[in-house]
């Protein structure tokens, strides 16, 4: 279906595409699921409409309501899109160390901007929005890390998408954030093709965020459930904008910074297949494209350049 | 050959200041004892040592060549000669 009521309808329903000079051979396949397909350019379009409809649903969210949400960007995006088309207010919390374009476009739907210190990262934006939400208990804070609608958005749209379009899907592998995108995926695989495995890449940043706050302050997302996640990898700025050029050069896709953490994991899952001469077709999500990241230079500067850029900024 | 231990800033008080140190063991669990020898108190601000169980803490993440420890075995995870153990605190995730 190609027609849709209104721009929010169109969401998901994403073309999965496979990756011909990526996969290492013909048994062992990668495919991409292009999320920048989505109305305001990423996955977690879907994610931020499941948890608007929740609220409007419950009656959180009312006409006039103003929408708190710490984000680093693309979450904060889909909130704004949808808020400026439903009338709502929007405010961002963000880390101040994330690319100048995420800034752009959130002010071009109209989103306030409260900027969160760069040391300490997105655990600081989270920190910040949970102070700003006890100052103004009349804002609706959705609250992306611990929020139901997220991963259930996943699990009714993005798990069966992927699972239709390739039946024969053995590996799927996701960026881990607010972890929304795997527990979806993961507990709708795990109850309808439970033999698939579910890979995990997080970013793995520079010094500067991770902070030196105690340990004991550290953050798990309340979403997250170990249980369904098969696999961990940890991914540094060099390998994934290696990856992130890579696809461009070899598939012609132009992918965002956090895709190339995940097509390191999965192309590292690729080569784990093909050694054990085990047949495999591995899903991966690309999570948006790479418009918001050229002022990062992580696709003309030399890498060890962009790689010092990137280690104060929280980049995926 | 040592398997090298990455170290977080917030521990690098038991390293004197040292971003990665070196260590001999065949799992995370002898590679931990082994570096204890050398940074006390280090061992303990990454294991939770109760009287039943030993494991991670629940704030801290140990990555082998890139891997989290929590899916291949924990404290149990193989290590070898040439293999980067990655200690780091759980951090929010981004746009992802």
């Amino acid at each position: 279906m190609t027609r849709f009521a209104s721009l929010e309808d169109s969401v998901g329903g994403t073309p999965l595409v496979g990756l011909p000079s990526l996969s290492p051979s013909e048994d062992v396949r990668l495919w991409a699921k292009l999320e920048d397909r989505n109305p305001t350019g990423s996955i977690k379009d879907r994610a931020a409409l499941a948890m608007i409809r929740a609220a409007e649903a419950d009656g959180r969210l009312r006409p006039g309501s103003t929408i708190l949400e710490p984000t680093s960007g693309n979450t904060g995006i889909s909130l704004a899109m949808a808020a400026k088309v439903r009338g709502y207010r929007m405010v961002c919390v963000m880390p101040e160390n994330t690319s100048i374009e995420r800034k752009q476009i959130l002010a071009m739907w109209g989103a306030e901007i409260v900027s969160s210190p760069a040391a300490g990262g997105s655990n600081e934006a989270v920190r910040v929005a949970k102070e700003v939400a006890a100052d103004h208990p009349d804002w609706v804070m959705l609250y992306q890390y611990g929020n139901p609608a997220n991963s259930e958005a996943h699990y009714l749209t993005t798990g069966p998408e992927i699972l239709a379009d390739l039946p024969t899907v053995t590996h799927v592998v996701a960026g881990l954030g607010t972890t929304g995108t795997l527990m979806g995926m993961g507990r709708f695989f795990r109850e309808h093709k439970p033999e698939v495995q579910i890979i995990a890449a997080e970013p793995r940043y520079g010094e500067l965020v991770y902070g030196l706050r105690n340990l004991d302050e550290g953050f798990v997302p309340e979403l997250y459930d170990a249980s369904l996640v098969d696999r961990r990898f940890s991914v540094g700025a060099r390998d994934s904008v290696r990856r992130v050029r890579e696809l461009l050069e070899r598939e012609g896709i132009f992918a965002g910074l956090s895709t190339g953490a995940i097509v390191h994991a999965a192309l590292a899952q690729a080569t784990r297949s093909l050694k054990a001469g085990e047949p495999a077709d591995i899903a991966f999500i690309i999570c948006d494209a790479g418009w918001k990241y050229l002022s990062t230079g992580a696709y003309n500067t030399d890498l060890d350049t962009t790689e010092d850029f990137l280690d104060t900024q929280v980049w995926a | 050959m040592a398997v090298e231990v990455r170290i977080p800033t917030i521990l690098r008080t038991y390293t004197g200041g040292e971003k990665a140190v070196s260590g001999q063991g065949t799992t995370l669990a002898e590679l931990f004892d082994d570096v204890e020898g050398r940074h006390p108190g280090l061992r303990a601000r990454i294991v939770d040592e109760k009287a039943d169980s030993t494991a991670l803490r629940r704030f801290v993440n140990v990555y082998v060549n890139d891997e989290d420890v929590r899916f291949s075995g924990g404290l149990s995870a193989p290590v070898a000669d040439g293999d980067v153990v990655v200690v780091l605190p759980a951090v929010a995730g981004g746009s992802l």
